[in-house]
C-alpha cells in the first residue's frame, strides 16, 4: 500500500474534523466515511477476486453472466384452486415470465387434505391447494412441462410434490430426464425460520437425501434443494446471518448425504441457494459476492469437491416481503425497483420481484404486472446488467464483502462447534440469534433511529386501498367437493396397497422412499394420506421456543 | 403490588410467519406483562383452553395467512363459552382495512396491522384491561 495514499487520507481526516464541528453528520450512520485502497490492503485480485465462472467466484458463477441471457424473470403465484392458478401461470408465461414458481397453501405445505379439520379457513389462502395428482393435472394443464422450468415451494412434503410433478409429465409424454426445476426441500430453515415443518429433523434428512439420490439418476437438471436465506432474513435477520445460518444448513445437507454414502460431486452441482434482496443495495450487492465466495471454499476445501459445478453457488433471489409497507402501498414499487438493482448487480440467476399490495393482501393482477415489468425495465434500460459484476472494484464493495465474509465464517465457525446446524437449531441457537436481530430492528424503527418512509417518518392520512386480491371462501367445500369424487372413482384396493408400501419402507432406513411415493401418487393416494402414513412412522417435530 | 397483567400471544391456524408475534411478545414483557406464546399451529380450541388453564386478561392473536375471517371469531366464541366474559382479545398480521369492521363486529376489541408501534399495543391493553 502506497504510504502517500495513507497519508493523502490522514490530510484529509484531519480537514473533515473541522468540517464536521460547523456541520455534525447524520446520526446512525455505518461507522466508516469513506473506503479507499486502504481498506484493501493486500487482497490479491487472482486468488480472492479473481473472474467470473471461476473460483472463488466472487464476480459471478457464469462466464459472461447477463450478456448472454438475463436471469429468469420467475414471479412466485398460486392461490384459490389448481384451476384458478393455472390460469395465473398462463398469464404470467403470456406476458414474458420465463419460469414458474408454485406456491401451496398451508394445508399442502404442512401435509394435510383440505378436508380436513385442521386445514379449515386456510384451503387456497396463501397458496394453490394440491390433494392429488387429480390437482396437479389440472395445475400444470396447456403448459409443456418439457419447456418451461417449475420451481415449487415445498419442504416437508417435497418428495410427495415432486413425484406428482413427475406423474403429470409422463402423462404428458415428457420423461423425467427432460423436466427442470427445483423444489425447496429445505426444512432446516422451517425448524429455525419458517414454521411448515412436518417430521423430526433425523427422517427429515433421509427424506431429502432420498430425493438428492433418486434425482442424480433419475431426474438430472433438477435442483434437488434450495437452500434458503430467505425466510431467514424475513424473520429479522441481518445479511450476515442470513448467509452464514444458511451455508450452515448447507454444510449440514452435504454431510448427510455423504454419510449416506453419495459422492459430493453427484450432487453437489444441483443445490441450489435463495436469497433476500433486501433494503440497502450494497449490503446487499457484497452479500451476494460473499456467500459465493463462502460456499465455494466450503464445497472446494472443506468437502473436497472436485467439479466445479459443485463450487458455485447458484441462487434464485425475492425482494424481501417484510420491507414492503401498508401505508403508501405504491411506494413500495420504488422499494422492489432498488431491490431487483441490488439482486441484478449481486448476480441472481433468477428473481421474483413483490408486488406493491402484499402487505396487504395477495397480489392482484395488476400488481403483479407492475412487479414484471420492474425486472423487466432493469433488464433492458438500466444498463445494469451489460456489464458483469459492475460494482467491483469500488474500495466500499469490496471492503463490505471482505466484511460480511468474515461475519459469516464467524457464525459457521460458531456452529460447527456446537455441532453443526442441526443442533444449533435444535438447541435454540438459530432461533435466539434471528428473533435478537428482529427486535433491534423494531426499537431502531420505533425509535426512529431507523426511517421507513409512509411509516414512523412522511406520514398521511390514507384512505382503505381498494380492489385488493380476495380468496373466495368456497375454495375449501370446493376441494372437499373434488376428495369426494376423487374417493368414488380411484381404485381404492391400489391405493392401500401402495400406503402399505410406502409404510413398510418408512420402517426401513436402507429404503430410498422416492419410488414408493411416486408409485402411491399415481393410484391418486392423497397427499393427506401418503403424510399420515409417514407421520405414523416418523412422528412429528415440536418446536420449543424461547422468547 | 398490583398484579401484573397477564396476556397469551396465540398463533391460531398453519401459519409459520411469527416475528410479529415474538416481537410483540418480546415489547409486552419489557412493558411489564406476564407474556405466554403458544408457539405455531394451534387450533381455536388450544388457545381457549390455554386461556382458560394460564387465566390470562388478554388473548392477542397473530395471523399473516388469510385465515383471520375464520379463525379469530371462532377464538372469542369459544373463549366466551368457556366463561371468560372480560378476557380483552386483539389480533394483528396482514389484514385488510375491509376485513376490520367484521373482525370487530364479532368481537375482536381492536386489530393492528403492518407498521404499528409496538408502544400502541402496549397503551391499548393498559387502557383497556
Amino acid at each position: 500500500m502506497s504510504e502517500n495514499i495513507k497519508a493523502a487520507l490522514e490530510a484529509y481526516t484531519s480537514t473533515v474534523e473541522k468540517a464536521i464541528a460547523k456541520f455534525p453528520e447524520r446520526p446512525n450512520l455505518p461507522e466508516q466515511r469513506l473506503y479507499t485502497p486502504v481498506d484493501l490492503g493486500d487482497q490479491d485480485y487472482v486468488s480472492e477476486i479473481g473472474f467470473p465462472g471461476q473460483y472463488p467466484f466472487t464476480r459471478g458463477v457464469q462466464p459472461t453472466m447477463y450478456r448472454g441471457r438475463f436471469w429468469t424473470m420467475r414471479m412466485y403465484a398460486g392461490f384459490s384452486t389448481a384451476e384458478e392458478s393455472n390460469k395465473r401461470y398462463r398469464y404470467l408465461l403470456a406476458n414474458g415470465g420465463s419460469g414458474l414458481s408454485c406456491a401451496f397453501d398451508l394445508p399442502t405445505q404442512i401435509g394435510y387434505d383440505s378436508d380436513d379439520a385442521i386445514s379449515a379457513g386456510e384451503v387456497g389462502k396463501v397458496g394453490v391447494a394440491i390433494d392429488s395428482l387429480a390437482d396437479m393435472e389440472i395445475l400444470f394443464d396447456q403448459i409443456d412441462l418439457s419447456k418451461v422450468s417449475t420451481s415449487m415451494t415445498i419442504n416437508a412434503p417435497a418428495s410427495v410434490l415432486l413425484a406428482m410433478y413427475i406423474a403429470v409429465a409422463e402423462k404428458q409424454g415428457v420423461s423425467a430426464d427432460k423436466l427442470k426445476g427445483t423444489i425447496q426441500n429445505d426444512i432446516l430453515k422451517e425448524y429455525a425460520a419458517r414454521g411448515t415443518y412436518i417430521f423430526p429433523p433425523k427422517p427429515s434428512m433421509r427424506l431429502i437425501t432420498n430425493i438428492f439420490e433418486y434425482c442424480s439418476k433419475n431426474v438430472p437438471n433438477w435442483n434437488t434443494i434450495s437452500i434458503s436465506g430467505y425466510h431467514i432474513r424475513e424473520a429479522g435477520s441481518t445479511a450476515s446471518q442470513e448467509i452464514a445460518f444458511t451455508i450452515a444448513d448447507g454444510i449440514a445437507y452435504a454431510e448427510a448425504a455423504i454419510k449416506a454414502g453419495l459422492d459430493v460431486d453427484a450432487f453437489a452441482g444441483r443445490l441450489s441457494f435463495f436469497w433476500n434482496a433486501h433494503n440497502n443495495v450494497l449490503e446487499e450487492v457484497a452479500k451476494f459476492r460473499a456467500s459465493r465466495r463462502v460456499w465455494a471454499k466450503v464445497m472446494k476445501e472443506r468437502f473436497g469437491a472436485k467439479n466445479p459445478k459443485s463450487w458455485m453457488l447458484r441462487v434464485h433471489t425475492q425482494t424481501a416481503g417484510s420491507m414492503l409497507t401498508a401505508q403508501q402501498p405504491n411506494n413500495n414499487i420504488v422499494r422492489v425497483a432498488l431491490q431487483t438493482a441490488a439482486a441484478v448487480m449481486g448476480g441472481t440467476q433468477s428473481l421474483h420481484t413483490n408486488s406493491r399490495d402484499e402487505a396487504l393482501a395477495l397480489p392482484t393482477e395488476e400488481s403483479v404486472m407492475v412487479a414484471l415489468r420492474t425486472q423487466q425495465i432493469v433488464a433492458y434500460e438500466s444498463g445494469l446488467a451489460d456489464v458483469i459484476d459492475p460494482l467491483a472494484g469500488s474500495y466500499y464493495v469490496e471492503a463490505l464483502t471482505n466484511k460480511i465474509e468474515k461475519e459469516a465464517w464467524e457464525y459457521i465457525n460458531k456452529i460447527d462447534e456446537l455441532g453443526g446446524a442441526v443442533e444449533a437449531i435444535e438447541k435454540g441457537y438459530i432461533q435466539k440469534e434471528i428473533q435478537d436481530s428482529a427486535y433491534k430492528w423494531q426499537m431502531a424503527v420505533e425509535s426512529g433511529e431507523k426511517v421507513i418512509v409512509g411509516v414512523n417518518k412522511f406520514q398521511v392520512e390514507e384512505k382503505p386501498v381498494e380492489g385488493l386480491l380476495k380468496v373466495d371462501d368456497s375454495v375449501g367445500a370446493l376441494q372437499k367437493k373434488k376428495l369426494d369424487a376423487l374417493k368414488e372413482r380411484r381404485d381404492s384396493a391400489a391405493v392401500a396397497a401402495a400406503l402399505a408400501n410406502l409404510e413398510a419402507g418408512c420402517k426401513d432406513e436402507s429404503v430410498n422412499l422416492m419410488p414408493l411415493i411416486l408409485e402411491a401418487v399415481k393410484t391418486y393416494a392423497t397427499l393427506g394420506e401418503i403424510c399420515g402414513v409417514m407421520r405414523k412412522v416418523f412422528g412429528e417435530y415440536e418446536a420449543h421456543v424461547n422468547l | 403490588m398490583e398484579k401484573r397483567i397477564r396476556v397469551l400471544v396465540a398463533k391460531p391456524g398453519l401459519d409459520g410467519h411469527d416475528r410479529g408475534a415474538k416481537v410483540v411478545a418480546r415489547a409486552l414483557r419489557d412493558a411489564g406483562f406476564e407474556v405466554i406464546y403458544t408457539g405455531l399451529r394451534q387450533t381455536p380450541e388450544q388457545i381457549a383452553e390455554a386461556a382458560l388453564q394460564e387465566d390470562v386478561n388478554v388473548v392477542a392473536m397473530s395471523i399473516l395467512s388469510g385465515a383471520h375471517p375464520q379463525l379469530f371469531p371462532v377464538v372469542v366464541n369459544l373463549i366466551r363459552e368457556k366463561g371468560m366474559k372480560d378476557v380483552l382479545i386483539i389480533g394483528g398480521g396482514v389484514i385488510p382495512d375491509g376485513d376490520i369492521p367484521a373482525l370487530k363486529e364479532a368481537g375482536i376489541a381492536e386489530v393492528f396491522t403492518p407498521g404499528t408501534p409496538t408502544g400502541d399495543i402496549v397503551k391499548f391493553i393498559n387502557e383497556n384491561v
